[in-house]
């Protein structure tokens, strides 16, 4: 096991589920339940020192009891380690804590998570959509069972063909 | 105080409800003595600005909270230019995906391509040609130049300063020029390839090369002469938008805008690829962190990148330039035209794409404006089941409010400018 997971298992058992490292990225598995205080000591702890955020976003598996995962990304400077942070959240209640506090740059990309997946962050100090308009009330556009195309304003219009419907036929006489 | 307030009617008296309220000398010497609010109204002022603006560099819209001239709070609003790039993607094979990601920052397509086709050989795991490696340095590099170029002809011209726009893009022509001969676009490349590039790069695209990279340390001065001592300029960039290192790591800011806060991170540095472990170069890095040490780091980076260019000319080695693991490579288009099997082999790859591996990678790439990540989920198709795009200019619009508060109305347009934001990009 990674130095890393190794240590962060010792000193969170119910917290770390489990952690892998695959084509030379470490990827760690949190609960969601109290992984905020795992991610303070990722930032402060000088054996970690984490204090690059890189990313955060989120996967949808819709078929998984728990649908959503929430990914982040982080980079040790002093270190030289990048570290990918994963949480699975319910349909149900899909919540997690969030981690403005500790990383500033996180507030636009959780606002991007919660716009394009519908993954709501506690304590964010203004969870708002930010690429979508404000008003938009369709869903949350990265979810697998949002359609490609059908959504749009494009597709209110009586004449452009619809999707599912295929083309029109041609007219006659050409070829 | 209120009684040295003269209460002034206006013109139409009778019917004018406003009422004008004149400020006398001693009522302003009085406010400066015990401070503002005692004396003079004052309000806080919410100003539009945006979406269309012409120093936003794209379609951008700022809410600004302002206390006379001061900016106390900015709100960036994003998504004007929100395509969906990341959902279009999870209905396309990787090689459909490379010309989407030249749309993101369009003035820096081959960065961007280059960013992608690097993660996807990551899930890969995929070697590509030493010949490949330096083609792509080489054209990365010349990529930085061209945006640099861009970046400092707009900059200069949102402060006023015309001329220098005319220069740099008499060099951002001569560059784009080339990309034409190498790959027959200027801006929306696609050029670089999982597995290797496009095309080889011809030997007259070489020695127009070397005769650029001979000439272009006269046209940095040339710039900097009109630049480097120029009032104007300095009074404009030098101690606006401070942030400190501290501050812009933990914004997560990249690229020039955090190694103008003395922070050296750079990928190309710190997880060396490509021919970058190969050549002598050095990592500018200022420590004021305001808008005069990003503009001077990006000129440095332009010096280090001609050098880099010519370094990786002298170097280049023989050999093919796209990889011959035909599980991603084409197969040679004379045998498609008479092989059944490398037809069917050629067709496959075209509609079902190459399959990766299932699992997940991120991989950043140093771009121009700073750090392009792609996190890829494959499910072992032949398209992603996932793509997420780090944008380094999203990343910046985080930090600017932080950036401009305290600032003058008048800076917002340098502040927007040192990013070197592409709305493209940004909004995805």
């Amino acid at each position: 096991m990674h130095p890393v997971a190794e240590s962060l298992h010792r000193r969170f058992p119910e917290i770390v589920t489990g952690s892998r490292e695959a084509l030379g990225d470490l990827t760690v598995y949190l609960k969601e339940n109290g992984a905020l205080e795992v991610f303070r000591v990722l930032h402060d702890d000088p054996e970690f020192r984490y204090d690059y955020i890189v990313d955060v976003t989120s996967v949808d598996y819709p078929m998984d009891p728990e649908r959503f995962e929430v990914v982040y990304i982080f980079y040790s400077l002093p270190r030289r380690h990048r570290i990918l942070v994963k949480i699975r959240v319910p349909e149900t209640h899909p919540v997690v804590d969030s981690i403005v506090s500790i990383w500033k740059g996180a507030e636009f990309m959780e606002r991007e998570v919660y716009d394009m997946m519908g993954i709501q962050f506690r304590g964010h100090p203004d969870l708002r959509r930010i690429l979508m308009p404000d008003d938009y009330d369709e869903g949350y556009p990265l979810r697998k069972d949002f359609p490609l195309v059908g959504k749009g304003w494009r597709d209110d219009f009586s004449f452009v063909p619809k999707y599912h419907e295929g083309l029109p036929p041609l007219p006659k006489g050409s070829s | 105080m209120e009684s040295l307030e003269k209460e002034k009617v206006g013109g139409a008296a009778a019917e004018a409800p406003t009422v004008r309220r004149e400020i006398t000398l001693s009522t302003l010497r009085q406010a400066v003595l015990n401070g503002l609010d005692s004396s003079i109204k004052t309000e806080q002022f919410l100003l539009n600005m945006g979406p269309q603006h012409p120093s936003t560099h794209g379609v951008l819209r700022v809410l600004l909270d302002l206390d006379g001239e001061r900016i106390k709070k900015a709100v960036p609003d994003l998504g004007y230019l929100h395509r969906g790039t990341e959902k279009i993607a999870e209905y396309r094979t990787y090689n459909q995906i490379i010309p989407l990601t030249d749309r993101l920052d369009y003035v820096s397509a081959m960065a961007n391509n280059y960013a992608f086709v690097r993660a996807v050989e990551k899930l890969l795991q995929l070697k590509v040609p030493a010949r490949a490696e330096y083609i792509r340095t080489i054209v990365a590099e010349m990529q930085r130049i061209v945006n640099h170029l861009f970046w400092l002809g707009t900059q200069a011209l949102d402060i006023g300063a015309m001329s220098v726009f005319f220069y740099t893009f008499r060099e951002r022509e001569v560059l784009l020029d080339l990309f034409e001969k190498i790959c027959g676009a200027r801006l929306t490349t696609n050029y670089y390839r999982v597995g290797g590039v496009e095309g080889d790069l011809t030997r007259d695209v070489i020695d127009a090369l070397y005769s650029f990279v001979e000439t272009f340390e006269g046209h940095i001065k040339e710039y900097n002469t009109l630049l480097e001592t120029n009032r104007i300029w300095l009074a404009r960039t030098k101690h606006i938008a401070v942030i400190t290192g501290e501050d812009a790591v933990n914004f997560g800011l990249s690229g020039p805008t955090l190694r103008g806060s003395g922070v050296d991170y750079d990928l190309r540095k710190y997880e060396p690829y490509a021919a970058y472990d190969q050549v002598e170069w050095s990592v500018p890095v200022g420590h004021n962190g305001d808008i005069y040490d990003r503009y001077y780091i990006r000129v440095e980076e332009m010096r280090q990148s001609a050098s880099i260019i010519r370094q990786c000319l002298d170097k280049l080695p023989e050999g093919p330039f796209m990889t011959d693991d035909h599980k991603v490579s084409f197969p040679p288009k004379g045998r498609v035209m008479h092989n059944m099997e490398t037809l069917i082999h050629h067709f496959l790859l075209v509609v079902e794409g190459f399959k990766t591996p299932p699992g997940d990678t991120y991989c950043g790439t140093e771009t121009p404006k700073g750090e392009l990540g792609f996190y890829i989920v494959s499910d072992g198709s032949g398209k992603p089941y996932r793509m997420k795009i780090r944008a380094p200019s999203f990343v910046s619009m985080g930090a600017f409010d932080h950036m401009a508060r305290g600032y003058m109305i008048a800076d917002i347009v340098t502040i927007f400018g040192t990013y070197d934001i592409v709305m493209g990009e940004c909004d995805r």
